[in-house]
């Protein structure tokens, strides 16, 4: 494998960052706390980023997307990362992608994925039902009815869920998984939006004897878990590059701060304490950079080890992310505290966006199931 | 089929005839590894035919140019031999400071009689090398080391002490870093001398570790008589060879695979020693989290390798990350013979045993300690990221 981009991801690379830093810096997260807009995201944005191609990129041309698999994913993930673009293409765009090109129905992939691609309807992965990440803790359960199902359980925290125009739901069916489409307009099916500490928004989508027409089963058994699997994997790798994008760029505002802020006389980056903190850190993100790599190019080639690599990348992903910001703050001092200075969204979004599908002790503790330990 | 596929069906092919059973694999004790020499011996007839016959075709040092008695090999071609190995679980047919770092020297600043004369030695295991760098007073602060060659004409008369000389005891020859300048600034009066160690005045003293072993000396130098003709590169210009050489030697420091971590492997001895539960897993949680945040650690600095690498060959070179790989290889490695030891519990405290591997546990941990010492320390590491990378300024 190789760690270098063909032409096209190194032309989507500069086309992803080029674009968002410009429509979407850090100011525009800001603004859209601060007039509390009920999405928590520009639908000016979505459609701009529909436009460029990237809500299928995950999508195969077939189906009305430009199929640049998980490295074009997570390049995109990367750029979002830089300016902490808040939209839901981590739900929409991966996460229910990949579930439903990976899980359903010659007809749910007609019908669904092309509305993926084009953002004409925004859809997400409804798995977790825990506090902590554990999408085999699945207590949502559906029943056969006739020709059709009826479906009762609470899923919880879905990243931009109360946006979703439709969930992939995973569910327990005659005691197996099974991955199902709900409409979020469904009768008995209800979501709650509620504002997160990285100025973005997750939905609890309640339901409550939702009734379903036969064609909402998407698959069940084993077909269900890799399909989930297989969008979890992928959106853990992206969240890896989002990740890695905040915590290279909180690092290098910090590095500019540290060449510039001057105590005791001194430029601070003169100072070995600080120094070696900061040539610890760049450590820790060129292994992440290379973990995350790994991890989207695994997943592309399809590898049997592309888990473990997911596992490894999301999971120093999460620390690095998180050292990065919190370094940041200590080293800016009292003015990274201050609301007024972008670090303190760095450090919120680290902490979301480790936590969501599943923070770095999760992931340890299933690379070392994966190892066999 | 391209050329690299038929040079992998040749290679492959003549390893196959070539490579004797025993020699399939992995080193394991200091004594399978050859280091060649005017006084090596060989541990097997095994271990000494492969050294010749790779040797005969240079591929002891494979890039280098035939004409010096290496294999002419190109990069790719190189990674495939190495592949084709690894595939068999060859062993590497020699290994020395030779190889690894006057080559390189010699290649980059060496004039032709000196080329000819050393390479080809070097590439059949004739002549051992060790370095000569650090002094009692001259450790991270290497550029302020004291060893005097005083001219004599068309030689330099040499006098000071060397220390953490490797295998010095061992050794045919030694490259040294010697102050022949007096009055030029400290960086710009060093030169790089080749001195033979059975030379008048030359004389050595193992020092003995906390490993119990003494694979470091300390080398004195008593007014040795030094031909002009043994400085590599023009007198004074010591000091940009010998960061060269550290660069270089930084990125083989690192440039181990995850085959070295064959016999030391944290989750395989906490699986022997602590055990599996009945769920299948490691029966102790709170190692199998230190284990396993190691294991992505060290996952993430393979691939980091691999990248680094992969840019090299792009023309981006690996010039000061080669010290961010220093620093996160040696720290990454010394935990990894912490979790060892806590992994094999009091077993692993063994010292010595009837058993030629007994207290190999201990005795590499603590040899491990020297990791983030040798080669430039941690902490001078830390800084060259700080201000070679990172662009940090000087106090």
């Amino acid at each position: 494998m190789s760690f270098k981009l063909s032409e096209e991801q190194a032309m989507l690379r500069d086309a992803a960052r080029e674009f968002l830093a410009e429509k979407s810096p850090v100011s525009e997260l800001r603004r859209l706390r601060d007039e509390k807009n009920p999405d928590g995201f520009s639908r000016q944005l979505w459609s701009g980023m529909a436009e460029m191609g990237w809500l299928g990129v995950l999508v195969p041309e077939e189906h009305g997307g430009i199929g640049f698999g998980a490295v074009g994913a997570g390049l995109i993930s990367e750029a979002m990362g830089r300016s902490l673009v808040a939209s839901p293409f981590l739900s929409s765009a991966v996460l229910a992608a990949v579930a439903i090109r990976e899980g359903g129905t010659d007809a749910h992939k007609a019908e669904h994925l092309p509305k993926i691609a084009s953002g004409e309807r925004i859809y997400a992965l409804a798995a977790d039902e825990r506090p902590r990440h554990d999408p085999a803790a699945i207590d949502a359960s559906a029943v056969r009815d006739g020709n059709g199902f009826r479906l009762s359980g609470v899923k919880r925290h879905i990243p931009e869920g109360h946006a979703a125009d439709a969930f992939v739901v995973s569910a327990m069916l005659d005691g197996e998984v099974a991955l199902f489409l709900v409409e979020a307009k469904a009768e008995g099916a209800s979501t709650d939006a509620r504002a997160l500490v990285d100025s973005r928004y997750a939905a609890d989508l309640t339901l409550n004897d939702v009734k379903l027409d036969g064609g909402a089963l998407m698959s069940s058994g084993e077909a269900a878990q890799k399909a989930l699997d297989a969008a979890l994997e992928t959106g853990r790798a992206c969240l890896s590059a989002e990740l890695l994008g905040a915590g290279e760029t909180a690092f290098d505002a910090t590095l500019d701060y540290l060449k510039q802020r001057q105590q005791f006389g001194r430029v601070i980056g003169t100072f070995q304490g600080l120094q070696h903190r900061a040539a610890h850190l760049h450590s820790e993100l060129e292994l992440t950079r290379s973990l995350a790599f790994k991890a989207l190019a695994a997943l592309d080639a399809g590898t049997p080890d592309a888990p473990m690599w997911c596992a490894a990348a999301k999971a120093k992903a999460t620390a690095a992310g998180r050292l990065s910001a919190s370094e940041a703050i200590q080293m800016f001092g009292g003015v990274g505290m201050t609301d007024e200075f972008d670090i303190g969204f760095f450090y919120k979004r680290a902490q979301a966006a480790g936590e969501f599908l599943g923070d770095d002790r999760f992931h340890a503790d299933r690379l070392a199931k994966i190892n066999g330990y | 089929m391209s050329d690299l596929d038929a040079f992998r069906a040749e290679t492959r092919k003549w390893l196959e005839a070539n490579c004797p059973p025993a020699m399939r694999k992995p080193a394991v004790t200091e004594a399978d590894a050859c280091w060649g020499g005017r006084n090596f011996k060989f541990q097997s007839k095994d271990q000494e035919t492969w050294m010749r016959r790779m040797a005969e075709r240079g591929w002891t040092v494979p890039t280098w140019p035939k004409e010096y008695g290496g294999g002419g090999l190109t990069k790719d071609e190189a990674a495939v031999l190495k592949q084709e190995m690894r595939r068999i679980g060859a062993r590497e047919p020699l290994v020395s400071f030779g190889i690894w770092m006057l080559g390189p020297a010699l290649l980059k600043y060496g004039n032709e009689a000196q080329k000819h004369e050393h390479l080809p030695r070097i590439a059949r295991g004739e002549i051992r090398w060790c370095q000569g760098y650090s002094e009692p007073g001259a450790g991270s602060d290497l550029a302020s080391l004291r060893t005097k060659g005083e001219d004599g004409g068309d030689h330099y008369v040499v006098t000071g002490q060397k220390v953490w000389t490797s295998y010095a005891d061992e050794a045919d020859m030694i490259f040294a870093l010697v102050r022949t300048e007096p009055d030029a600034p400290k960086h710009e009066g060093i030169s790089f001398l080749l001195i033979d160690m059975e030379w008048d005045g030359v004389s050595t003293k193992p020092i003995k570790l906390i490993s119990g072993k003494s694979p470091f000396c300390e080398t004195f130098f008593d007014g040795v008589k030094v031909p002009k003709a043994n400085v590599v590169g023009k007198p004074g210009e010591g000091w940009s060879i010998a960061k060269y050489l550290l660069t270089h030697e930084r990125t083989n420091i690192v440039s181990v695979d995850s085959g070295a971590f064959a016999g030391g492997d944290p989750k395989r001895v906490a699986l022997k020693h602590v055990g599996a539960g009945d769920d299948g897993r490691l029966a102790d949680g709170v190692l199998r989290a230190d284990i396993a945040r190691f294991e992505i650690d060290a996952l993430g600095f393979f691939a980091t390798l691999e990248r680094v690498k992969a840019e090299a060959d792009t023309g981006q070179g690996v010039g000061a990350r080669a010290s961010t790989l220093k620093y996160v290889g040696s720290e990454l490695n010394k935990r990894r013979h912490e979790l060892v030891m806590s992994a094999s519990g009091a077993d692993g405290l063994l010292w010595e045993g009837p058993e030629e591997t007994d207290g190999m546990a201990a005795r590499n941990w603590l040899r491990s300690r020297a990791n983030s010492i040798e080669g430039g320390t941690t902490e001078v590491q830390l800084n060259i990221i700080s201000k070679r990378v990172l662009g940090l300024p000087d106090a």
